[in-house]
């Protein structure tokens, strides 16, 4: 196997990319901005259920449905499990997918979600990541999509509608590889990202079909033409290498998620680098890591502390499965230190911190060179993070850089009534 | 290879017309579930698996839940089926029925796959299906627009992990979960759902819902056909004695099936298109033209009811006869009248 390389931004034509490319400009939600993905992908069949906040995503689908614009099976099932269950096998016929889901009932569908991952079959979901229950909250937390992470399933975090819709794209490319042949959930931070609009590009029918070819089973199709015995029982016989090819497939899933976005940007003339992005990170001695809309007041802070002289910057993952190990070492080697906001916890885990700091410290230990990695948990349930917060953060990670007295091996917890 | 005739119910909703089979000897020699898996000896299900695909034949595509008919069936690299074959999860087999219909209709409609009837048939034991995935088969029948059939193999218990009660359990049947003990006889004291009445009863806009009993293999094919020449979403629940969780010697399987027909305990009828007929011996048992011979005859043959008292057996009695001579339609719903 080669040496996986490491991704960069590819060069975008600036021209090229502000010439008209029969994309129109709408002011959208993210979920909307899904909903345009989906049918612009030309999906078979989609299940729905309600919760919130994902399900904003099933009533534009089934408004576009009903209207006449988008042809698909549209079924509304009786519990998130068979939700996730009739995609699957749909999926197995050679059908494109959609479906999604939101705290609890992402958890309702646990198995099913465990069996497509694990038949790998792919499937493009989204996830309006809401709290778990109880106690009862709509509002974000990102432990519900998280859940699912050591699964095989790939994990996309996005921030903006814009970036809804793009990935949406990529996923169903990636997804439906067939060195990859895994399912990918979308993360949009309920409220924040699922129900506020911003304009967004939306693209032709022609620039999709340029870009997404059709999802071909081959030799894996469930139909009478072909007809396998998927899934039997393999016992202590074969577990370990059915679990090796899974492994090896989110393996290669990160050269074709590079791929994808190299393609992507080519024609879309944006989407960026895949993985991460970066913000400010020139010369930054404090770095921040979080993921999805937490990047609003970040950047906002780091605009303000920059403009104050502090040498501070913002990475924010946008893939936490396959985890951008190589860029978060690449990027971070030589930062002082870093802080890690995660939007989720991992209770009674190493430090206590949340499921990004633990992933991030892990891929930084190998290095020669490593920053201090402080961990914070914020914002949860939908709490907001305010660029206050984020001053304080990055105040708390330069004490850290400079031996002032900040415990890197504990976990602080932002904005919480003691 | 049999010819397929089609037919039509809609733009795209078309399905095979499987006529009837009159008599044994008209039925295909054809086998789509053969060697290869590795049941009990005696194993009424294996059967009813092998009746279930003959009847629907070589363009079918089956869904298999979890429980014995996947377990003792399909170890990797011995697939008895010929047909193609995927698991589902214990409660999803309404849901794969439903996904993998769906999924042909979408592709079939826009032109991404050769169009043609392809049955759908979606299997589940009595755990799986009338415990656990109740919910889901409900919504697989409600879904009108496709074709597929949910087929319950009712083995009583969750026999494929050591024999436990399922809510399909005969009442006070002694299994891993409900063992008589030193102070409680009778652990289960729940009385066997009335699923495939409750089914159709519930569902009015299904077409077809039947019983069978594979000792009727004639009837249980033809009633598999009818299911899938009928179209829609549609229900048969099997009910097959089991060596091992019922404990009988296993020649007596056919034997155990026939008794629970003539004995009233399991009624084989069918609901088309909300008319109901009864079937066979039932038809005579609910026109009283045959005596129902008593429930002794079928429960004392078996090992799991060896613990059962007078008082047991009058008891589970009183219940059949309740059943014919009290509900609104004998055997099959079980209101009074005013």
């Amino acid at each position: 196997m080669n040496p996986p390389r490491t991704a960069t931004a590819k060069k975008v034509d600036i021209q090229a990319a502000r010439a008209p490319r029969g994309e129109s400009e709408e002011l959208i939600s993210g979920s909307e901005a899904v909903s345009h993905a989906v049918k612009l992908a030309d999906v078979d069949v989609i299940t729905a259920y309600p919760i919130r906040p994902y399900d904003t995503v099933m009533q534009y689908v089934s408004q576009m449905i009903a209207d006449g614009e988008f042809d698909c099976e549209y079924i509304v099932a009786e519990s998130e499990h068979s939700q996730f269950e009739i995609v699957k096998h749909a999926s197995a016929v050679g059908a494109r997918v959609f479906c999604g889901s939101s705290g609890v009932g992402w958890l309702y569908a646990f198995e099913a979600l465990a069996v497509t991952a694990g038949l790998r079959l792919p499937m493009v979901a989204m996830v309006g990541n809401r709290a778990l229950d109880d106690p009862g909250a709509f509002g974000v937390e990102h432990n519900d999509a998280l859940s699912v992470r050591d699964l095989g399933w790939m994990l996309a975090w996005v921030a903006t509608a814009q970036e809804a819709l793009d990935t949406a794209l990529i996923a169903y490319r990636v997804a439906e590889d067939s060195r990859v042949f895994l399912p990918c959930a979308i993360s949009c931070d309920g409220a924040f990202l699922t129900h506020s609009q911003s304009i967004v590009k939306v693209p032709s029918q022609e620039m999709v079909d340029n870009f997404l070819p059709p999802y071909d089973r081959g030799d894996k199709q469930l139909h009478p033409d072909n007809p396998v015995t998927i899934a039997p029982q393999a016992n202590e016989d074969w577990v370990m290498e059915i679990r090796r090819q899974s492994d090896m497939a989110a393996r290669r899933a990160r050269e074709v998620i590079i791929e994808a976005y190299d393609d992507f940007n080519d024609k879309f003339g944006r989407g960026g680098e895949p993985f991460i992005e970066r913000y400010m990170m020139e010369d930054a001695e404090v770095v921040l890591v979080g993921m999805g809309t937490l990047a609003m007041p970040v950047k906002v802070a780091v605009r303000k502390m920059r403009a104050e002289g502090k040498k501070v910057g913002f990475l924010r993952v946008r893939w936490f499965r396959p985890f951008p190990t190589l860029e978060l070492q690449e990027a971070l080697s030589g930062v002082h230190a870093v802080g890690v906001i995660d939007r989720d916890y991992s209770f009674g885990s190493s430090f206590h911190s949340g499921a990004l700091a633990n992933d991030l410290r892990s891929a930084l230990y190998p290095l020669a060179t490593r920053p201090k990695v402080v961990s914070f948990i914020a914002g949860l349930g939908g709490r907001e993070v305010s660029t206050d917060n984020v001053i304080d953060i990055t105040n708390s990670v330069f004490a850290a850089a400079n031996g002032g007295d900040i415990d890197d091996q504990d976990t602080y917890w932002i904005g919480v009534r003691e | 290879m049999q010819d397929i005739n089609i037919h039509a119910l809609g733009d795209y909703l078309e399905t095979q017309v499987l006529e009837p089979w009159k008599g044994i000897k008209k039925i295909a020699h054809d086998e789509y579930f053969t060697s290869g898996h590795r049941t009990c000896q005696g194993c009424e299900s294996a059967l009813v698996m092998r009746l279930m695909i003959k009847a629907a034949g070589p363009r079918t595509i089956v869904l298999g839940a979890t429980g014995c008919m996947y377990v003792a069936n399909t170890t990797y690299y011995s697939t008895p089926w010929v047909v193609p074959w995927m698991h589902t999860q214990l409660g999803s087999s309404g849901s794969a029925a439903t996904g993998t219909a769906a999924a042909l209709t979408a592709l079939m409609r826009k032109g991404k796959m050769t169009k043609e009837p392809i049955n759908v048939i979606a299997f589940c034991g009595d755990g799986g299906g009338a415990d656990m995935g109740l919910s889901a088969i409900s919504a697989a029948l409600q879904h009108t627009q496709y074709n597929l059939l949910i087929f319950l193999y009712d083995n009583e218990s969750y026999a494929n992990t050591d024999i436990q009660v399922s809510g399909l359990s005969p009442y006070g049947a002694n299994s891993t979960f409900s063992p008589p003990g030193k102070v409680h006889r009778i652990m289960h004291k729940r009385w066997k759902k009335n699923t495939a009445a409750m089914l159709a009863a519930g569902h009015p806009d299904c077409k077809y819902v039947a019983t069978v009993s594979a000792g009727n293999a004639v009837d249980t094919i033809n009633k598999v056909r009818r299911a899938l020449t009928i179209g829609g979403p549609t229900f048969i629940h099997s009910l097959d004695p089991c060596p091992k969780g019922w404990d009988y010697d296993p020649k007596y399987s056919h034997e155990l099936g026939e008794l629970a027909v003539e004995t009233g305990i399991w009624p084989l009828y069918e609901v088309e298109e909300g008319k109901l007929k009864m079937y066979g011996k039932s038809k005579h048992i609910a026109k009283r033209r045959v005596e129902r011979k008593p429930v002794s005859e079928y429960l004392l043959r078996q090992g799991r009811f060896a613990h059962f008292t007078k008082e047991d057996i009058d008891y589970f009695q009183g219940k059949i006869d309740e059943m014919w001579d009290k509900w609104l339609l004998p055997g099959v719903i079980p209101f009074t009248g005013e």
